[in-house]
């Protein structure tokens, strides 16, 4: 990790919302005051098709506009992926990967190429089905590569994350409640 | 003073169109660059603008739709990339050659093929004999910033002619970075209202625009149009002078970064300039004098200015994000050399092509390009060096 920069690579598929998540996480880092850059890498364009998204969120300004080929921590948004990616490619052993599936740690890492780093688990498509009654993994996700990673403090996260929502989904009380239960469930489930 | 904010190149070009609020905007979809009308529309549709948005079958319409508009009158953008641009071939030059200051934001893209969406120079390239001025960004920043200072340059009664502002496709304009924008009356009082002095829909003053021309004309009208393009190199160098007092940005033709006492320089134009300062100042730190030309301004091409900024320079590698076909390397590589060889520059100059389809060139790549040129530098040019690819899979090629 160099100083005061830390770089996370999204995996998921066409339509999940990895992208979505990658900006989600840019754009809360943009609100502490951090340079940021959160960006997509497009195959071919379908649903379903395995898609890469990136973020950089620094203390310094980011000039650099390369894909993460070594990044601090993975985010695996489709724990199918891990039978067909290299998802461990590059990642710092210091860092870590967080992959949303019901499995506990020590059951995926077997699939992780010897990965030596820290494996975390998240159930979010649970986490999600129990909040909002649909399958969002973005948000629990999210906030469980923000406690993971510590790219910053997971009260202050929650505290942004309450006043965006609060903006966004005005006019929809009901979906502000259940993303915030969402949030505050994987800050505490991520293992 | 100014407004920080995160946005991707194409919100903040979008956002620039917004402040600006031209007359009509025609415009075709096509990746990178759809989100451009897309949000453009919305804003229409939100009463933040009040554009006329034409939409057309085609980017063929959509850029005669442009000129029809432009010629009546009226302040006229559009945006588009790769085959679009392709597909506006013909009447960009009837745009260029009948002196309509319209604006065009350019999301470069590959050409087919293979078809492919991303990242190349070769769109724009190819239209850099069709009279267009041509301005590059390397971040969101600087599409935003080059968009408010476009219809001042295009518009110039010294200039008159239409404008390309150009931004890597997926790299900046897909990429949330910091920005910081300028105050909408900023924008406004800068920009200005649009007065042509000669316009179809003027009823004092009866006009024809894009007739036919015989012999005796054709040829003057032509010389004109190529003095437009001489005098725009001044204009658009006092609109960046009065850009800068309002947003403390600074602009130039282009870019010197550590160039001034530099024995091994790159030239590039556009996003993969960041990777190359990055680089560069890793290879400083290492006691290495690598500097970097980044170009701006590619149309009118400020040859001369740039061979004087590489003069003392021992070894230069001009960049190009497009091939050409020539057997020879690039467009930038093919000017850039003859300015150089014109202004008398006897640096060693090799030209490597990079990037195409959005290929990464990545931070250790550059530094093998810098580690190159001090190479032929010990030992001197080879004919091998002349013309050369980075980042290629090789044993993929034959």
């Amino acid at each position: 990790m160099s100083q005061g920069l830390t770089e996370i690579r999204w995996h998921g598929r066409g339509g999940q919302g990895a992208k979505t998540a990658a900006l989600l996480l840019a754009d809360v880092a943009f609100s502490v005051g951090k340079y940021i850059q959160g960006f997509p890498e497009y195959g071919p364009e379908r649903m379903g098709a395995p898609i890469t998204a990136f973020d950089r969120i620094s203390d310094k300004e980011i000039r650099v506009h390369s894909n993460i080929y070594e990044p601090d921590y993975v985010v695996v948004v489709d724990e199918t992926l891990l039978h067909s990616i290299d998802v461990t490619a590059g990642l710092s052993e210091e860092g870590g990967i967080l992959i949303n599936t019901s499995k506990t740690p020590g059951e995926v890492r077997p699939l992780l190429n010897g990965y030596k780093g820290k494996v975390y688990t998240l159930d979010a498509r649970k986490i999600s089905m129990e909040t909002l009654g649909k399958y969002f993994p973005n948000m629990p996700l999210l906030a469980g590569i923000v406690k993971v990673s510590g790219v910053m403090d997971t009260w202050v996260f929650y505290a942004e994350m309450e006043k965006s929502l609060k903006h966004k989904f005005a006019k929809k009380p009901e979906v502000f409640d259940g993303n915030m239960l969402a949030i505050r469930r994987a800050l505490e489930e991520v293992v | 003073m100014g407004i920080k904010e995160r946005m991707s190149g194409n919100e903040a070009v979008a956002y620039a169109m917004k402040q600006v609020n031209p007359d009509v905007m025609p415009a075709f979809p096509i990746t990178p660059s759809t989100e451009l009308p897309q949000f453009v529309a919305n804003y229409i549709s939100n009463g933040q603008m009040d554009t006329e948005f034409i939409p057309v079958e085609s980017e063929h319409s959509s850029m005669s739709a442009a000129i029809g508009a432009e010629a009546a009158g009226a302040r006229t953008m559009t945006a588009t990339s790769s085959c679009g641009l392709a597909f506006m071939w013909e009447v960009l030059y009837v745009a260029a050659s009948n002196r309509l200051p319209l604006a065009m934001a350019v999301v470069n893209r590959a050409l087919s093929g293979p078809i492919n969406i991303n990242a190349e120079h070769s769109d724009s390239m190819g239209a850099r004999d069709s009279g267009w001025l041509q301005i590059y960004a390397e971040t969101n920043q600087e599409a935003y910033d080059n968009w408010i200072q476009a219809y001042r340059i295009s518009e110039h009664k010294d200039v008159l002619l239409p404008i390309m502002i150009c931004q890597d496709g997926f790299i900046t304009s897909h990429a949330v970075q910091n920005i910081e924008l300028i105050e909408d009356e900023k924008v406004k009082a800068f920009v200005g209202e649009y007065k042509p002095e000669h316009y179809l829909l003027n009823t004092n003053e009866t006009m024809a625009i894009g007739p036919y021309a015989n012999g005796p004309y054709c040829m003057e009208a032509k010389r004109a149009q190529a003095q437009g393009m001489i005098n725009a190199k001044q204009v658009i160098l006092d609109v960046a002078a009065e850009f800068a007092s309002i947003s403390g940005r600074k602009y130039g033709l282009f870019e010197e970064y550590f160039l001034e006492d530099a024995d091994y320089a790159l030239v590039a134009i556009g996003s993969a300039c960041g990777n190359i300062k990055d680089a560069v100042d890793e290879l400083r730190a290492k006691g290495i004098k690598a500097g970097l030309l980044k170009v701006r301004v590619f149309r009118p091409f400020p040859g001369e200015e740039m061979a004087e900024a590489l003069r003392h320079c021992k070894v230069v590698a001009i960049m190009d994000r497009a091939e050409s076909y020539s057997s020879q390397g690039g467009p930038l590589g093919a000017e850039l050399m003859a300015a150089m060889y014109r202004a008398g520059v006897t640096s060693k100059a090799i030209n490597v092509i990079y990037g195409l389809n959005g290929r990464d060139m990545t931070v250790s790549m550059v530094e093998d390009i810098y580690a190159h040129l001090a190479e032929i530098d010990k030992r001197g040019l080879r004919s091998e060096d002349h013309y050369n690819y980075i980042g290629l899979r090789d044993k993929e090629v034959r």
